[in-house]
């Protein structure tokens, strides 16, 4: 023990690398946690940089400044739905001696009493609706660039986990204040409840202890949002960010990038410095929101009162999309059954739908996988545009949670634009079956024109806006050839080939196991991959060069046919 | 790296004459040559951009300083809410800009200043090998081994028993207290529900509950409901009984008087009116919002959650909207003062449908 300490000590002394209270504090965590090899292990660590990651960040920040105006908040709610008078001598004038909840009258007494209280809640709402914001693009980024392919798959389902609990997190806390707005969410949350067969009216006795509202339901709401949920949160956002650590963070195709390094700036200083300025980044821009921008003044709804609502409500906009799918929803499909009532109504906007929508953004990685059977390790992303078919799918799930977004604020489109409720109701009813299939189609189009357009400008380079004449009078403009770092930009990506399995039958007509699964295999393959562009090869390009082309590429005005001829799509 | 060398090989093809020996696809051309900031080669300019960096940690400082003085400075005790306006403002100028300026300084430093020439790390496969994979097994069996579990069925059965019905000691006393006494047909019933000797000041003869006003929880004259206006109703007392807000979610009923020859009244339902008043629930049956919004010209109600749309003069049957059933009648009629009161209670459950509400 002695000798290892003092040649601890001596390195720690000896060496001026450091400045003394570093080595000192190093030297110390050393010899109780093993701090050097830590160090060793992630201070030089590289990350590679790129815009959208920082998606993921605003995520993790907005969670934190959740965290700290929460805890201020708490400081001074009461999470109690006695009925108590508004005193007399407070403000809001308009609150007054009115009979409302201890929650309630908390809410709007820090918001005018407590010093910065309305900043604090003001910021929490924000960044409330910061942090759902910031984790759906965050999710689409990774959906559209492939991110979640192996090895990422199971942190793909971590975070998509924290989606569902941040979903939690702002239906709980948007109860709290226990105003008009918020008791008529609790309200339309215990209608759906209820549509659930068979135990939905027991689940509604369970949320709030009795028949609603009942007493129980905000000290409830309470111990969840700001208990369970944030610690489940906070657990898996540790469990994230190791696995980030652990397999390295992905990088965007490009030269010198493969799936076996990552180029990019060291963790510190770069990134200590970006990604920590980045946390006051958000929490300043969230900070000043909360001081220059209203949000929820609780006191204008006024206490709740199960006879009241206010016309034009909206829901926070992550909850929009559930308002909107029970809009839609025709009335007939409420069925009595041997007695029992099955109200599909209610139960199709509201638990099949999202369902569906979650189980696809949750299954999505392992469906791709099947279809691919892929079995490496993906650490370069896919542009978008390569991977037509999954973008294309992307593309329609956005425009479904789209038109779920408009269904929401029917009303208010109606109102602003003067058109008739109904009518946009029906118009809505039908995009939501018709728009994600052109959307796809769209989509999956301008992902191949695009990859068309690559191959072009590999193959004859950039347009330069010049036009020359020869000696014999032919005009043609000059194309400026790419340099190899952009070419591989377009080049490098990997084009899967729907999968080839062996016949059914073997020679002798005997079937082979496990048919079916294998036919709904190919079938699957073959609308992701049937379509597509390969990338150019050096062989493509030498013969286009050798077609009239000089090093200072002079060509002739189009190529549409060689396009084609090349081996465009398999189609 | 090492792969810059091949990029020589490709794209050529007048170099070595023919395209029979090209590779099948572009080779990685490796890492672009590095571009250098203008800050790396000229100190002044690195010098201006240290400076700017100062100043902008120089802002967060003043803001956060404002942010103090202003918390000591604007009073809240008093009842102004322009110190709250105020008061608010500032604190989050103060905190909004302190913050900013750090994060703003702290990027702008790792742009300018710090090293930017970008470094490579090597990335391993997540498994370390079949090798590893083996002995990971191998210690499993080894484990399993000395555990001595194989071929005693006995114990792995008592095992798995113990553990699943443990924690049920622990679920079911929460789950069980959670629905209170999980009395689901209190669904059906409301506060209009006739009494025998009730209150005369809130049921007639002792009986029948009067329409009261929400919420001044005063009488209503039948003479007083003017046409095709809507009048928010509760019953008579209501305020003062227990569980007041659970009764009121159930009770709230809406009345409207339209002229008598529009009303569609089914034969059963012909004594449910007084002279063209009619009485509905005002919960929607859709989730149970209240159905607030009364339209004058067509005599719909609609309700501003989901726009279920119900007709006043047809039963108020669904006309449009994610509703099914129509909002639930409550039978009405006055008393020899002209006061009105419910002779009944609704006939069926109202707001949102539950799997056990024709029961």
């Amino acid at each position: 023990m002695t000798e290892t300490s003092a040649s601890g000590r001596s390195a720690a002394t000896a060496d001026p690398i450091v400045p003394k209270p570093v080595s000192g504090t190093v030297d110390y965590l050393d010899q109780r946690v093993g701090a050097a090899s830590m160090i060793k292990g992630l201070a030089r660590k590289i990350f590679p940089d790129h815009w959208s990651f920082l998606l993921g960040e605003i995520a993790l920040y907005s969670f934190i400044v959740l965290l700290l105006s929460g805890i201020f908040l708490t400081m001074f709610f009461v999470p109690s739905m006695a009925e108590v008078h508004y005193p007399e001598d407070a403000l809001p004038v308009t609150m007054q001696g009115i009979e409302m909840s201890e929650a309630f009258a908390s809410t709007v007494y820090m918001s005018f009493h407590v010093r910065g209280g309305l900043l604090m809640r003001q910021i929490h709402h924000w960044a409330a609706l910061l942090f759902v914001a910031s984790m759906v693009i965050h999710m689409l980024r990774v959906f559209f660039t492939g991110a979640f392919r192996k090895p990422r798959e199971l942190n793909y389902l971590v975070g998509f986990s924290m989606l569902i609990l941040s979903l939690l997190a702002g239906l709980t806390g948007y109860s709290l204040p226990d105003d008009v707005l918020s008791g008529n969410g609790l309200r339309i949350t215990d209608g759906v409840v209820k549509s659930i067969p068979i135990i939905g009216s027991y689940m509604s006795y369970m949320v709030f202890g009795g028949e609603f509202p009942g007493t129980d339901v905000i000290p409830r709401m309470f111990t969840l949002h700001i208990l369970l949920i944030p610690g489940l949160i906070l657990a898996l956002v540790a469990l994230h960010l190791f696995l980030v650590f652990w397999q390295k963070h992905t990088q965007y195709p490009g030269p010198g990038r493969t799936d076996k390094n990552v180029v990019g700036y060291p963790l510190f200083p770069v990134y200590m410095a970006k990604a920590g300025g980045f946390f006051f980044i958000v929490f300043g821009v969230l900070a000043l929101m909360g001081g220059i921008m209203s949000i929820n003044a609780v006191w204008n709804y006024g206490p709740f009162d199960p006879a009241l609502v206010s016309a034009g409500a909206q829901p926070d906009w992550y909850m929009l999309f559930l308002e909107g799918s029970l809009r839609l929803m025709p009335g007939q499909p409420e069925f009595v059954i041997l007695g029992w009532t099955l109200s599909l109504n209610v139960l199709i906007p509201a638990v099949v739908l999202p369902g569906l929508l979650f189980t696809f953004l949750g299954a999505y990685p392992f469906i791709e996988r099947a279809v691919t059977k892929d079995m490496g390790e993906h650490h370069v992303l896919d542009r978008p545009r390569n991977t037509a078919t999954r973008t294309s799918l992307g593309a329609a799930f956005l425009s479904v949670f789209i038109v779920l977004l408009i269904a929401g604020s029917n009303d208010l489109v109606a109102t602003h634009f003067g058109l008739s409720l109904n009518a946009i109701t029906w118009a809505l009813r039908v995009l939501i079956f018709v728009l994600p299939v052109v959307v796809f189609i769209i989509t999956k189009r301008i992902c191949l024109a695009l990859q068309r357009k690559d191959r072009e400008v590999v193959l004859h380079g950039h347009e330069t806006g010049q036009v020359r004449r020869t000696a014999d009078g032919k005009f043609y403009e000059v194309h400026q050839p790419l340099d190899e770092y952009e070419r591989w930009i377009k080049v490098g990506h990997h084009v899967y080939r729907p999968l080839q399995l062996a016949a059914r039958e073997d020679a002798n007509g005997v079937r082979r196991p496990g048919g079916h699964l294998d036919n709904l295999r190919t079938s699957f393959s073959r609308f992701f991959y049937e379509d597509r562009v390969e990338p150019v090869t050096p062989t493509e390009i030498a013969a286009a060069h050798g077609n009239g082309h000089a090093e200072i590429t002079e060509g002739e005005p189009t190529h549409a046919g060689e396009l084609t001829s090349t081996g465009g799509t398999s189609r | 790296m090492s792969d810059q060398h091949h990029s020589s090989e490709v794209g050529r093809p007048d170099d070595d004459g023919g395209a029979m020996n090209l590779p099948e696809r572009f080779e990685n051309p490796g890492l672009e040559p590095h571009r250098h900031r203008l800050g790396d080669s000229d100190p002044k300019i690195a010098k201006r951009s240290e400076r700017q960096i100062v100043f902008i940690f120089l802002i967060s400082v003043l803001a956060s300083i404002g942010g103090l003085v202003g918390y000591f400075l604007i009073p809240v005790d008093e009842p102004n809410v322009l110190n709250v306006r105020l008061s608010t403002l500032v604190l989050g100028l103060g905190l909004g800009l302190g913050m900013l300026g750090i994060g703003v300084a702290a990027v702008q430093w790792a742009r300018a200043l710090m090293d930017d020439t970008e470094k490579i790390e090597d990335r391993h496969p997540m498994s370390a090998g079949s090798a590893v994979q083996q002995q990971a097994f191998e210690m499993l069996r080894d484990g399993a081994k000395e555990a001595n579990v194989a071929r005693r069925p006995v114990l792995k059965g008592a095992v798995g028993g113990a553990l699943a019905l443990a924690p049920l000691v622990y679920l079911v006393p929460l789950i069980g207290n959670l629905g209170a006494d999980w009395d689901i047909s209190k669904f059906a019933h409301t506060a209009w529900r006739p009494v025998r000797g009730g209150d005369p000041e809130m049921y007639y003869q002792g009986q029948f509950r009067y329409l009261a006003l929400d919420p001044q929880d005063t009488r209503i004259r039948a003479a007083d409901v003017t046409n095709n206006n809507i009048v928010h109703v509760i019953p008579r007392g209501l305020p003062e009984q227990e569980h007041y807000l659970e009764e009121k979610a159930k009770a709230v009923v809406l009345l409207v008087r339209v002229d008598p020859a529009l009303l569609k009244e089914s034969p059963e339902r012909a004594s449910w009116s007084y002279d063209g008043i009619v009485a509905y629930s005002k919960i929607c049956t859709h989730v149970g919002c209240p159905v607030a919004l009364y339209e004058q010209q067509t005599h719909h109600l609609l309700c501003p959650c989901h726009q279920s749309t119900f007709d006043i003069t047809d039963a108020a049957k669904v006309v449009f909207g994610p509703a099914k059933r129509a909002l639930p009648q409550l039978p009405i009629a006055v008393d020899e003062e002209g006061y009105l009161y419910a002779t009944a209670d609704f006939d069926e459950p109202v707001g949102p449908s539950y799997w056990q509400r024709e029961r």
